[in-house]
């Protein structure tokens, strides 16, 4: 009976392909919309995890200014110096590494080739800490950097848009009017999350970038890489101990400083993303909900299009629950198809949309799986209303139906 | 479901049967008191002016409808106590309907009509498959089986419907002005395949029709006249 009735239905459906199609739609679209947006939040809070987890797990990093704080009172804030660094080498026994480091956006030129990219003035032990190797060449050594020779190393798409095909070890660029010899080439990062792109960078030592780019002794950030085994925690509060003595800071006054923990970053940031995925994912259900509601009205102008049918059925002997069921797989089938068009539009597109916004494409079963059940679940719930109404129909009345 | 026949129980009867519609000024007595015996095996035909009760009976004989008062006995079975379901199952198992208006299920072929009453029955597909197309070949159809009703003639598709109505081998056949607009030659047909049915399976027939000519094949007549059974002649 079951087996008859889903056979019947496939057949309505097919008998009115275009109409099914148009009915489907709001479930396709309700559906799709669902699933792409939480396949594209999971590959977002992915990217950002994987991010977090490139930049190191055990990272510290110590600004001026107030949390986050790129606005009013990162201004006002004194910078930090050189001195803070050896300070806080000196005094805070857990960290393995600690780097000052500053950055400054500049065009690179080489022969007729320019690029806008990022410079990074930072100690040799940048590149320690971020466990970055090099691929050729060598790092500055801290004489070097001391001396604020011009060195650099460049990042993987430095070096493609610049130096194409030739070695680039020996040669020499030109930043904002002095040149500078090319001693090392990073490992490729690969593109990051959002088209960041981690390989568009050139390396320089701390002192070159003050003197020559910048013109002065600030320190733009501290990067301090905590000690494996050391709980970052205590680490992270003696830094700001220390901190706030060196600024003299008192008893319940504010920092004027921040101390960024990784985790805290990666936390912050896959929260956001986690509300802007429950945000659309709501938007996306309540198109679901219309879709359900759609398929009812179609299902209601069948029942009584075919009012005579049910007429002929019942009075040839169909039971009340067996037209009931007809109509019910009949909603139930249309929404079922709705939802896997959905699924499968979802896949294509968030594959596609995940390749575009350079994450990771996670196919998430269980949401695929819950969309499929839902959309079923909605064939029910609003065919049931429809099938009910051809179900208690009088086959006399049905049947005299013009 | 099959239900034993008692010898001296008739196979239908209607016993003191009304059916009003309406209530207050526009209540309107469709049928004022109807008795009524039909046993196994007779060829009855009902005629009457229009509007005398006739599709009211029918309806109620045919346990589509149930009388407001009185009782209508299906061999002894009083079916207006009977739930909708068991009526259902009363229809599927023992009644075969040939509707006026052919009533047969638009965009779908000659046989899957035929196949229908198989199929609330539980037949397997190939019983449903051999015993519609048996018969869709006793009303002369054999080779019109992938035709839908719009590409049937009017004749055909009455033909349809019989065969819909005689393939489950019902006990009673019950037909509503089968040949109501359907030319002398045409409706002449429908009367052999009809009078076949009950000479050689032995199905008790009920047939509403207007005209005395069809009337003929019947061998009791039944007159309703303003909601009452006006006369009743046998022949032999
Ligand atoms: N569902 C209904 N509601 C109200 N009145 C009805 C209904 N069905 C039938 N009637 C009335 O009952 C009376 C008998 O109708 P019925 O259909 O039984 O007549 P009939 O003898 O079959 O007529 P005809 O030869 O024209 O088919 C008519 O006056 C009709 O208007
Ligand atoms: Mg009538």
């Amino acid at each position: 009976m079951i087996w008859n009735a889903l056979l019947l239905s496939l057949k309505e459906i097919r008998r009115n392909l275009l109409r099914s199609f148009l009915t489907i739609l709001g479930v396709v679209i309700g559906v799709g919309a669902v699933i792409t947006m939480v396949t594209l939040g999971n590959g977002a809070t992915r990217a950002i995890a994987d991010q977090i987890e490139s930049l190191g797990s055990n990272m510290l990093i110590l600004r001026p200014g107030q949390r986050f704080g790129a606005g009013r009172d990162s201004a006002a804030a004194a910078p930090l110096k050189l001195a803070d660094a050896r300070a806080v080498a000196e005094q805070i026994t857990a960290l393995d590494a600690v780097v000052p480091s500053v950055t400054h956006a500049a065009v690179v030129v080489r022969f007729a080739a320019n690029w806008s990219t990022t410079v990074v003035g930072a100690t040799p032990a940048y590149l320690r800490a971020r466990k970055w190797p090099l691929t050729q060449g060598r790092l500055y050594s801290d004489a070097e950097d001391r001396a604020g020779k011009a060195l650099c190393v460049v990042g993987e798409t430095v070096r493609r848009e610049l130096f194409g095909r030739e070695n680039p070890i020996g040669g020499a660029i030109r930043i904002r009017g002095f040149s500078c010899e090319v001693i090392g080439l990073l490992a490729a990062k690969g593109q990051a999350a959002m088209g960041m792109d981690q390989d568009d960078v050139v390396l320089m030592p701390l002192h070159t970038v003050q003197r020559r780019l910048i013109g002065n002794q600030d320190v733009a950030a501290i990067l301090l890489a905590v000690s494996p085994g050391a709980s970052i925690d205590h680490a992270k509060a003696a830094v700001e101990r220390l901190m706030r003595e060196r600024r003299r800071i008192g008893e319940g006054e504010n920092d004027d400083f921040n101390v960024l923990d990784t985790r805290q970053i990666a936390d912050a940031l896959s929260s956001t993303t986690r509300v802007m995925t429950m945000l659309l994912s709501a938007v996306a259900a309540v198109s679901l909900l219309v879709g359900g509601i759609g398929i009812m009205n179609i299902m209601l102008v069948s029942v009584t299009e075919r009012t005579r049918e049910i007429g002929i059925r019942l009075a040839i002997g169909a039971l009340e629950h067996e037209v009931l069921l007809q109509f019910l797989i009949e909603a139930v089938v249309l929404s079922a198809l709705g939802g896997l068009t959905g699924i499968a539009l979802a896949a294509i597109g968030s594959a596609w949309a995940a390749t575009a916004m350079h994450i990771p494409f996670l196919f998430d079963l269980q949401i695929n799986l819950l969309a499929f059940a839902f959309s079923a679940a909605i064939g029910v719930l609003f065919g049931y209303f429809p099938a009910r109404r051809a179900a208690r129909l009088d086959p006399i009345e049905a049947l005299r139906h013009e | 479901m099959s239900v034993p026949a008692a010898p001296d129980v008739p196979l239908l009867r209607l016993r003191g049967v009304t059916k009003s519609y309406g209530t207050g000024d526009a209540l309107l007595q469709a049928l004022r008191g109807v008795d009524l015996e039909v046993r196994e095996g007779e060829f009855v035909a009902i005629m009457g002016p229009s509007g005398s009760g006739k599709s009211t009976a029918m309806n109620i004989l045919g346990c589509l409808d149930v009388p407001t008062t009185g009782s209508y006995e299906f061999r002894g079975i009083a079916v207006e106590k009977l739930s909708r379901n068991q009526r259902a199952l009363l229809r599927r198992h023992c009644l075969g309907f040939v509707f006026q208006g052919y009533n047969l299920l638009a965009r779908t072929s000659a046989l899957e009509n035929v196949e229908l009453p198989l199929l609330y029955r539980g037949e397997t597909t190939a019983a449903r498959h051999a015993q519609a197309r048996a018969a869709l070949e006793a009303v002369g159809l054999g080779d019109r089986v992938r035709h839908t009703p719009a590409e049937l003639s009017g004749g055909q598709q009455q033909r349809v419907a019989i065969a819909r109505a005689m393939v489950t081998q019902p006990d009673v056949l019950l037909a509503d002005e089968p040949t109501g607009n359907l030319d002398t030659q045409r409706s002449g047909e429908i009367m052999q395949i009809i009078a076949a049915l009950n000479r050689d399976r032995g199905i008790t027939v009920l047939m509403v029709t207007h005209e005395p000519d069809m009337a003929a094949y019947a061998h009791r007549v039944i007159r309703f006249v303003d909601g009452r059974v006006d006369s009743d002649e046998r022949r032999p």
